[in-house]
């Protein structure tokens, strides 16, 4: 079989063409976020590219979501380069408001598309993608400017929207330990977006602290089996956790 | 000027809503807060939804601090037994399934029959609907905590919202710096009063015509 184990970020993402989709894991925070992957795709500097995460980079400029407000790396520096296109997700703008993020600058000067989707249904477009499922219907957004253009219906005497599955080129995303296979473990809140994008791409690229023989992850423990997982990278000097 | 209650007492009055064993998500900013207050020998189970349930509190010093255990508000958390992790899916399951009893949110505005504006405002041109719009719907009791008017003295609680909605008829309890009010059928409540003032002053500052119930009371600190 094939190794899954990529030795450079870079190699991990050459082949990512301009006009891609995608799927940018973690909630928002440092130990979440691929930021080794996301950099490497800025060196690449391919274009035109729609990105579907929680945030456009709402935080890590800011240094939210990490221990003593250090600054770490998020989509912010994708869109900060020019190389985005639209971008599908939660959580668009800084989360300062005195202090805005690139997409607020470029969204309020007409440069870049937004589709806005609540957090849990942006999670559940994910999952559905991921799981062969269409579309579904959620009571989240009735009534707001979230149900515009959008199939309404009633189920159980509750209004309901109708929302379609979200799929991707590729997913990169961030774990806590992989074996060589690519099979997964998180370590804290690091799931989030991260376990539900792997199943949602045609290329899941994974960025994890340890890669360790297979066989030593509890087949109990793993969370994203590997068959969800094309591709792997240890991140350098992480060993040690 | 009277005097208003401060954050942090508008926090431990929401604090008090929590029943024993309830299932809790605290929104950023004031309802934050209402973690520290919650009534002693009741036991509140915390959410997070970035993925954590039944977490502790801010740990005490920075040694302690654990960046795998950092809150949907960006806040380290300690860790309480029978913590445990899951994924956004699973985390939205929770919110939108109905199986967080209480959120609590701030607000831009809230209108007579509930209804919640708390994302954005016009001027902005762009905002943040985060986690909001499930909550809001899916948890079946939706406590507002947040200053009765703005800072520059605008009401916030309106006959309707002029802002864009985060949901319609969802919000059961609105607590304030000068009130608690109750969103019922026949319209808003006024259920409490802060120290020194009185529901005629309350109205004042609040659009919708308020119901005073014949309970009225002051805010016991």
């Amino acid at each position: 079989m094939k190794s899954k184990i990529f030795e450079t970020f870079a190699q991990a993402v050459a082949d990512i063409p301009d006009g891609a989709t995608i799927m940018i894991g973690g909630f928002g925070h440092a130990v979440d976020k691929p930021q080794n992957l996301i950099s490497a795709l800025r060196d690449r500097g391919v274009r035109n590219l729609t990105i579907i995460a929680n945030s456009a980079g709402a935080a890590g400029r800011l240094g939210i979501g990490s221990l003593g407000g250090k600054p770490f790396v998020d989509e912010e520096i994708l869109v900060e380069n020019r190389q985005v296109k639209k971008v599908i997700c939660s959580v668009p703008a800084s989360l300062v408001m005195s202090k805005p993020n690139a997409f607020e600058k470029q969204y309020l000067a007409g440069e870049i598309e937004l589709e806005y989707v609540p957090q849990g249904t942006l999670a559940e477009r994910i999952r559905a993608g991921g799981a062969g499922v269409g579309a579904f219907y959620t009571p989240t957004g009735v009534g707001t400017l979230v149900e515009k253009g959008k199939e309404k219906r009633v189920i159980d005497g509750k209004e309901m929207l109708l929302e379609f599955a979200l799929r991707a080129d590729y997913a990169l995303i961030k774990a806590y330990r992989a074996d060589t296979m690519g099979n997964l473990i998180y370590r804290g809140i690091m799931r989030s977006f991260n376990a539900i994008m792997a199943m949602a791409a045609k290329v899941t690229i994974a960025e994890v602290e340890q890669i360790v023989p297979t066989g030593e992850i509890e087949p109990e423990a793993v969370v994203t089996p590997a068959i969800f997982v094309d591709r792997l990278i240890e991140i350098p000097g992480e060993k040690q956790l | 000027m009277k005097e208003r209650l401060d954050r942090q007492t508008i926090a431990l009055r929401v604090a008090r809503e929590f029943p024993d064993g309830a299932v809790v998500n605290l929104g950023g900013g004031i309802p934050a807060l209402a973690a520290n207050y919650v009534p002693e020998g009741r036991t509140v189970i915390f959410h997070a939804e970035n993925g954590v349930l039944g977490f502790g509190g801010i740990p005490g010093s920075p040694e302690e601090e654990n960046p795998y255990f950092l809150g949907a508000n960006g806040l380290p958390f300690s860790a309480l037994p029978g913590m445990c992790f899951f994924h956004h899916a699973d985390s939205f399951a929770m919110i939108r399934g109905g199986h967080i009893d209480i959120t609590v949110l701030g607000a831009l505005q809230v209108s007579e029959t509930g209804d919640l504006a708390n994302w954005t405002f016009p001027e902005r041109g762009v905002g943040n609907i985060g986690g909001a719009m499930d909550l809001a719907v899916g948890c079946p009791r939706v406590i507002v905590a947040m200053e009765h008017t703005t800072p520059r003295g605008q009401l916030k609680i309106l006959k309707q919202c002029t802002y864009p909605l985060t949901a319609a008829r969802c919000v059961n309890l609105i607590v304030t710096d000068i009130a608690v009010i109750e969103v019922t059928g026949e319209g808003l409540v006024l259920k409490e009063v802060a120290p020194g003032w009185t529901p005629e002053e309350v109205q004042i500052y609040t659009e919708p015509k308020l119901l005073v119930s014949p309970g009225v009371k002051e805010i016991e600190l």
